[in-house]
């Protein structure tokens, strides 16, 4: 390390020194505060560029079931209920499959096994959700499509909760390639989590004449739940969140989401879709609105994770 | 995780207790002489036919390409306590692993040649290492309580597993475990708190109590009081004379004069260049402190190195 | 002393064979391996199969064209304006974001219980919580509102905001594993306090803030849903005009993978190709070491 050091005759005059540290504290305070602007700003913003909507629909804005350009009558609930109809669906699928895949390599997969899987998944997270959404709506879609909607719909006609357009672009395929992008937040989470609990635990317990199944139901997922809800927050912001594979897949209906089988939208998807040809005024105010209502799930989310952190600190001796 | 290989601090560790100033003024043969339980317990005709008496041939255990114990041969007698001392990085602590194939949890482990318990081959093709490990028990260098779990339930935790006994309910058989392990008095009051939050020493009599509840035939203990103070560790060799006479015990210690006040018998491993851990001798523990056919058995116990 | 009247009755032989309870748990334990597995290998089969479709896909749409051309209508051309979009907007935008977040980092870490650094926490954790399309609502209302027009500026403000929090919180990670002592050496040797933060810190830490900025470069290179709300209109070649839209790889496989035609989609696999491996390349550099060192 080649740091100039000073010797006493050269020292440094005390000026020179507190007008360096001077010139570093107010670069870094400068580089807080712009931070801290741009998230009171994108709240400002948002704020303000929804104001409009919000003055000429109030909060039935949330509740209204209608979104007509025509008529310049907007309502988020379609976009609402798509976006918590994905999500929920994609963490049902996602949870599980993500803890469990994360137990195989770090509790029972062989080290040569669980290496390269660990490094797949994990770039996997990396993907650009564009790229997975070109995915999702030619191969994905159309295995929906060809090899489950058309066959069931044709079977058995039109069920409850599923629906019957059967296009392979709908809450089924939006929610499974959702699910699909965030099982590997879930996996990398969790093995983390995983890793930093002692073998001695897990010693502890075989050595009770415990079966390795039985170690990990009594002892490590126990001490792992503070970071799998974490993990799961996470999964869950992306998935409410994410919009380009949503959008490529679920078949942009504006709707209340009917059945698997059926189109719909999420607000991200929605934000996407119709941004390009809203016009200025209304219906681009709702659309910033709708915008708003995700950004405070999103803060709800962060707020959760804040808490859940604060909680298992406090905790000691559990979670990190 | 624990590795016995190459674990300088344990060493020094052991030097400390071993410092202790009521300890230090007596000589290791005075205390064989105070204590004289040793003779009766090895030359009890009866002992022979209980359950929990072990046999090894030719043991020998690898991580990997490192083999850290050689061909090791000893009998473990039923109802004694058997002591396994040596310097670090001997073998000692791997090879109490095998006993309850604790061992083969380690990634790229192996074992070799046969252990035998009561005669059968735990090795066997058809035992499953989850039996084994029911019927020998284990107690670990660091106390380690499941965090998440009341103390109740640290001792009921592997009582659990078997199901429910129609015979004995499991809060008998938890204050059974707990009287046994001496921590009843102390923890009666608060069985529902967290295990973590007990003292060194009664975590590890906890851990005890754990061990005990599932009734085995032989409990290993890994170098038991490595982690605690000397009263702690007291209470811990009480705890041990009074068990051997309900269960065999097999005990790793770098403490020679805790090998010396709690065992019947001594075993004395070895590690060097030429051979990775290995036994150097065997024998009734008066006689490996006082009168050891070995050289190496005599530098050792007499504080020469190690 | 008398054993048999302590002990009662001798016990039965021990038996290794297992109980018929034991042997029902054994297939518990089994199954619940088994169904680890299938999890594991579902979930890998279907990440593998993401990658192994684009790369073949992508391979039979590749061509020199695709590097060299435009787009000519439906039919003919290459994604050469994408190409130079993205190659423009990433790094601008990581130049901004770059600084930025280093800076914040090391303020978090060096001050880590002052109230500015506690606030900074907040809303660093805030702004990688929000949704980048809603960055993207926030890049337009500040920029394409006021200026009238879609342009590159208002994707890479919005890229860059996308990349702060990323550097920052990851910069702030590293930082803090700089040991303490190599601080207050060199605090004792009367090297100024910003001295020995920007020297000896940042010199032990740069790998590591390097690897923080590499990560937040693949995530923004792949950022689709801001470019949709902000710099959308021009599938031209635009080299050095901020002020104006810009074609990127996002932009370029999300339009034509909506387009009916053969050609354009297989546009969009190629273009995949191209920024799943960018992205992987980067991810694959920084992560072989991390691997390397948690499998020791």
């Amino acid at each position: 390390m080649s740091i100039p050091i000073r010797t006493g005759s050269r020292a440094p005059t005390s000026s020179a020194r507190s007008a360096g540290d001077r010139i570093f504290r107010v670069l870094s305070l400068g580089v807080a505060g712009m931070i801290l602007l741009i998230v009171a700003g994108i709240f400002a913003q948002l704020a303000l560029g929804s104001a409009e909507a919000f003055a000429l629909f109030g909060l039935g804005f949330l509740t209204g079931q209608t979104w007509d350009v025509s008529m310049l009558v907007f309502g988020a609930l379609p976009f609402i209920a798509g976006t918590v109809a994905t999500s929920v669906l994609a963490m049902l699928l996602a949870v599980p499959l993500g803890v469990a895949t994360a137990v195989f390599l770090s509790e029972i997969a062989p080290r040569r096994l669980a290496i390269p899987m660990t490094l797949l998944v994990e770039l996997i997270a990396a993907i650009p959700s564009v790229v997975i959404g070109l995915w999702g709506v030619m191969i994905l879609g159309a295995f929906l499509r060809d090899g489950v909607e058309v066959p069931v719909v044709g079977a058995f006609g039109e069920l409850p909760f599923l629906g019957s357009a059967a296009s392979g672009s709908d809450l089924l395929a939006a929610s499974l390639l959702l699910a699909l992008m965030i099982t590997p937040t879930i996996v990398a989470i969790t093995r983390e989590v995983l890793s930093t609990i002692p073998q001695s635990h897990r010693e502890a317990f075989l050595g009770l004449g415990a079966t390795r199944w039985e170690t990990i139901r009594a002892v490590v997922l126990p001490q792992a739940r503070t970071g799998i809800i974490g993990a799961s927050l996470l999964a869950l912001g992306r998935a409410m969140g994410e919009t380009m594979a949503v959008t490529m897949t679920i078949g942009n209906a504006d709707r209340l989401p009917s059945g698997l089988f059926d189109p719909a939208q999420t607000i991200a998807s929605k934000l996407a879709t119709s941004w390009g040809e809203a016009s200025d005024g209304v219906e681009r105010s709702s659309l910033i609105a709708l915008g708003l209502v995700l950004l405070f799930l999103a803060l709800a989310l962060v707020l959760a994770t804040r808490l859940l952190a604060r909680g298992s600190l406090r905790r000691s001796g559990i979670g990190r | 995780m624990r590795s016995e290989p190459a674990m300088p601090e344990t060493t020094a560790r052991a030097k400390e207790v071993t410092a202790e100033p009521d300890l230090e003024e007596i000589e290791v043969r005075e205390l064989i002489r105070v204590i004289p339980a040793h003779h009766a317990r090895a030359n009890d005709p009866e002992a022979g036919d209980l359950p929990g008496a072990m046999n090894l041939d030719a043991v020998s255990a690898w991580y990997g390409a490192f083999r850290a114990v050689r061909d090791v041969s000893m009998a473990i007698p039923s109802r004694q306590v058997t002591a396994m001392i040596g310097p670090s990085g001997c073998g000692k602590s791997t090879l109490i692993r095998t006993l309850n194939r604790m061992h083969e949890v380690i990634p790229g482990s192996r074992v070799g040649g046969r252990v035998e318990l009561d005669g059968q081959d735990i090795y066997g093709s058809t035992v499953d290492p989850v039996r084994v490990r029911r019927v020998v028990g284990m107690v670990f260098q660091r106390p380690n309580p499941f965090p998440t779990m009341s103390i109740f339930d640290n001792v009921a935790a592997g009582v659990k597993l078997a199901g429910p006994r129609p015979d004995r309910p499991v809060a008998e058989i938890v204050e059974h475990s707990l009287r046994r392990a001496a921590l009843w008095d102390e923890v009666k009051d608060k069985l529902a708190s967290r295990a973590v939050a007990l003292s060194g020493g009664q975590q590890q009599r906890l851990c005890i109590a754990r061990a005990l509840a599932v009734e085995p035939e032989v409990l290993l203990m890994d170098e038991p009081c490595s982690a605690l103070d000397p009263i702690a560790t007291a209470k811990i060799e009480d705890l041990v004379r009074e068990l051997r006479d309900s269960v065999t015990i097999v005990i790793v210690t770098h403490n020679l004069q805790q090998a010396a006040r709690i065992s019947d018998q001594t075993a004395f491993f070895f590690v060097d260049e030429a051979r990775s851990g290995h036994l150097v001798e065997i024998g009734p523990t008066s006689a490996i402190f006082v009168a050891p056919r070995e050289q190496l058995t005599q530098d050792y116990v007499s504080g020469r190195f190690g | 002393m008398n054993r048999m009247t302590d002990t009662g009755p001798v016990p039965a032989r021990i038996s290794l064979e297992p109980t018929v309870a034991e042997a029902s748990r054994r297939r518990r334990d089994r199954a619940w391996t088994w169904a680890c597995f299938a999890a594991a290998g579902t979930i890998v089969f279907l990440l593998g199969a993401i990658v192994a479709m684009v790369v073949i896909n992508g391979l039979r749409s590749l061509s020199v064209q695709f590097f060299t051309e435009e787009m000519f209508g439906y039919e003919e051309g290459g994604a050469l304006a994408a190409i130079l979009g993205t190659l423009q907007i990433v790094p601008l935008a990581t130049l901004i974001a770059a600084p930025i977040g280093v800076l914040a980092g090391i303020y978090m870490a060096e001050t880590p219980d002052g109230r500015v650094a506690g606030l900074l926490r907040l809303a660093t954790e805030t702004l990688a919580g929000i949704p980048s399309v809603v960055i993207g609502i926030f890049a337009f209302t500040v920029i394409v509102v006021p200026t009238q027009t879609y342009s590159a500026f208002a994707a890479i403000v919005a890229i860059a905001v996308i990349m702060i929090p990323l550097v920052a919180r990851s910069t702030e990670e590293i930082v803090r594993l700089v040991p303490g002592s190599v601080r207050e050496a060199s605090l004792a040797l009367g090297i100024p306090q910003w001295r020995t933060t920007v020297s000896v810190v940042i010199r032990t830490a740069a790998a590591g803030i390097l690897t923080a900025i590499m990560l937040a470069v693949a995530r923004g290179a792949g950022e689709t849903a801001p470019l949709i709300l902000t710099n959308v209109g021009n599938q031209s070649v635009n080299v050095g005009d901020l002020g104006n839209a810009m074609d990127s790889l996002p932009l370029f496989i999300y339009f034509n993978s909506g387009l009916p035609s053969e050609f354009l989609i297989g546009q969009a696999w190629a273009a995949s190709l191209v920024l799943l491996a960018f992205v992987l390349v980067i991810n694959v550099a920084v992560r072989a070491r991390t691997i390397g060192r948690r499998a020791a």
